[in-house]
């Protein structure tokens, strides 16, 4: 069975190491946060000015000044600090933050991601996108592995507009986990019923199946 | 001297059609929200708006695209309004979009007398066109310039009568940053003080970036994911 988005959140959060900062993108990477492992203490980034993101308040106690950047309402921890957003960004720019997660529509072989436009159809704009994906060290993208006409998302190039070149270096989609290498796609893990049958005829990007590929615990 | 206005009304009447102005917040949060009603109701048109978003159908910045005020909108996310992306797509409004890293480092240029920046946010992408590239330490940087804003429209939390701003939480954003970035910037506060009753060591925008002042009145501060968890 393909993994659904809390159990890709839930593998993604394996990813996380004691003592990182940690930018959360909206949708499945949101879900990350709810399934930090026993003692990892990780500090949650939001672009919109906040470091030391805490949970949703409890109905009655929202505040309309203090939400994240999905624009959700939210909390603060005793160790939190705020900012502007150009010192956020800064942060960011500057390789403070550990680890990025975000969502894609489209990921090429050798890292490029397009997550913002598709012309004459949608436009979201790319917030904070290109900022993070520009700066960050390390990139996880959370995604389905296909589109909903079951075309593959994971391609030799991207066709929509990029948000970023050759950044992305893991992918965590609801088939598996995938290094982004200078090779291209390389499968570490499948989820559990998944074959790596349906993984390879699924990938139109260049795929290698690593040596030592495993069924994903989660 | 004296920065202190009546109202909104009074604060932004000399902002003249085709004006570019700065709008602080970040969604709906911490935005000018008497100011947006006042250009509403002057009617003021063809104005370029630098905010990060265009606020949502039926409030914010949402208000003056509805109204056909805006020409041109500078930003960085349209996600959330459905008017801003079916004007957009269909042309009738110019958009530049920006990342928003970038969009916030454009202010802050301006804010400090910088006139350009390098950024690497958008290099290989349509946001690179056109755009001069240079190559420090083996990457590539897009020389972003600082903009060029005739008025700046913040909201802050407290602000005294020679201009001081504090923020509150989250609706610092942009706000800041756009303060000390407009020709005119005009400050909407909660509480307007005297002088004094502000600690200086808090004081987030120092007045002499700010030219006028006023109490904003009747703040909707309205939520746009009200996200609750359950006691347990």
């Amino acid at each position: 069975m393909p993994l659904n988005k809390e159990q890709i959140a839930k593998r993604i959060a394996q990813e996380l190491q004691d003592g990182f900062y940690v930018n959360l993108g909206i949708g499945i990477p949101t879900l990350v946060a709810n399934y930090i492992p026993q003692g990892v203490n990780v500090v949650l980034q939001s672009e919109n000015g906040l470091l030391g993101m805490g949970p949703f308040p409890f109905a009655g106690e929202e505040d309309a000044d203090l939400i994240n950047a999905g624009k959700q309402t939210i909390t603060t921890l005793p160790d939190s600090a705020f900012f502007d957003s150009a010192m956020s960004f800064g942060m960011i720019r500057a390789g403070k933050v550990d680890l990025t997660v975000l969502g894609a529509m489209e990921v090429s072989e050798n890292g490029d991601i397009a997550n913002w436009k598709i012309p004459n159809k949608m436009v979201k704009g790319m917030g904070g996108a290109m900022d993070l994906v520009a700066a960050a060290k390390n990139i996880i993208v959370a995604m389905q592995h296909t589109n909903p006409k079951g075309e593959s998302k994971l391609l030799p190039k991207c066709s929509l507009p990029l948000t970023g070149v050759n950044c992305v270096r893991k992918i965590v989609s609801d088939l598996g986990v995938f290094d982004v290498t200078a090779d291209g796609f390389v499968c570490l893990e499948y989820a559990p019923g998944v074959t790596l049958d349906e993984i390879k005829a699924k990938t139109a990007g260049k795929l290698t199946i690593a040596a030592d590929v495993k069924e994903m615990a989660v | 001297m004296n920065k202190v206005v009546a109202n909104a009304d009074d604060a932004v009447r000399d902002i003249p059609s085709g004006a570019t102005l700065m709008l602080g917040g970040f969604g709906l949060c911490g935005i000018p929200e008497n100011c947006i009603a006042s250009l509403v109701k002057q009617g003021t048109k063809d104005l370029t708006c630098i905010s990060n978003n265009a606020g949502v159908d039926g409030f914010g910045i949402g208000l003056l695209l509805e109204n056909k005020q805006v020409k041109k909108m500078i930003s960085s996310y349209v996600g959330e309004n459905a008017e801003f992306e079916r004007q957009l797509l269909s042309g009738e409004l110019e958009v530049e979009l920006v990342p928003q890293g970038t969009l916030a480092t454009r202010c802050m240029a301006t804010g400090y007398g910088m006139p350009a920046v390098f950024l690497q946010a958008g290099y290989g992408t349509e946001v690179a066109e056109g755009k001069e590239v240079r190559e420090f330490n083996g990457k590539n940087y897009l020389m972003e310039m600082a903009f060029d804003s005739d008025y700046a429209i913040v909201k802050a939390w407290k602000g005294d009568k020679m201009g001081n701003l504090i923020f509150k939480d989250t609706a610092r954003n942009f706000n800041p940053l756009m303060a000390m970035a407009g020709k005119i910037t005009i400050a909407e506060v909660e509480e307007l003080v005297e002088p004094g009753e502000l600690d200086p060591n808090h004081i987030h925008t120092p007045g002499i970036y700010v030219h006028r002042i006023f109490q904003g009145t009747s703040y909707e501060k309205r939520i746009e994911q009200r996200t609750v968890r359950q006691r347990k």
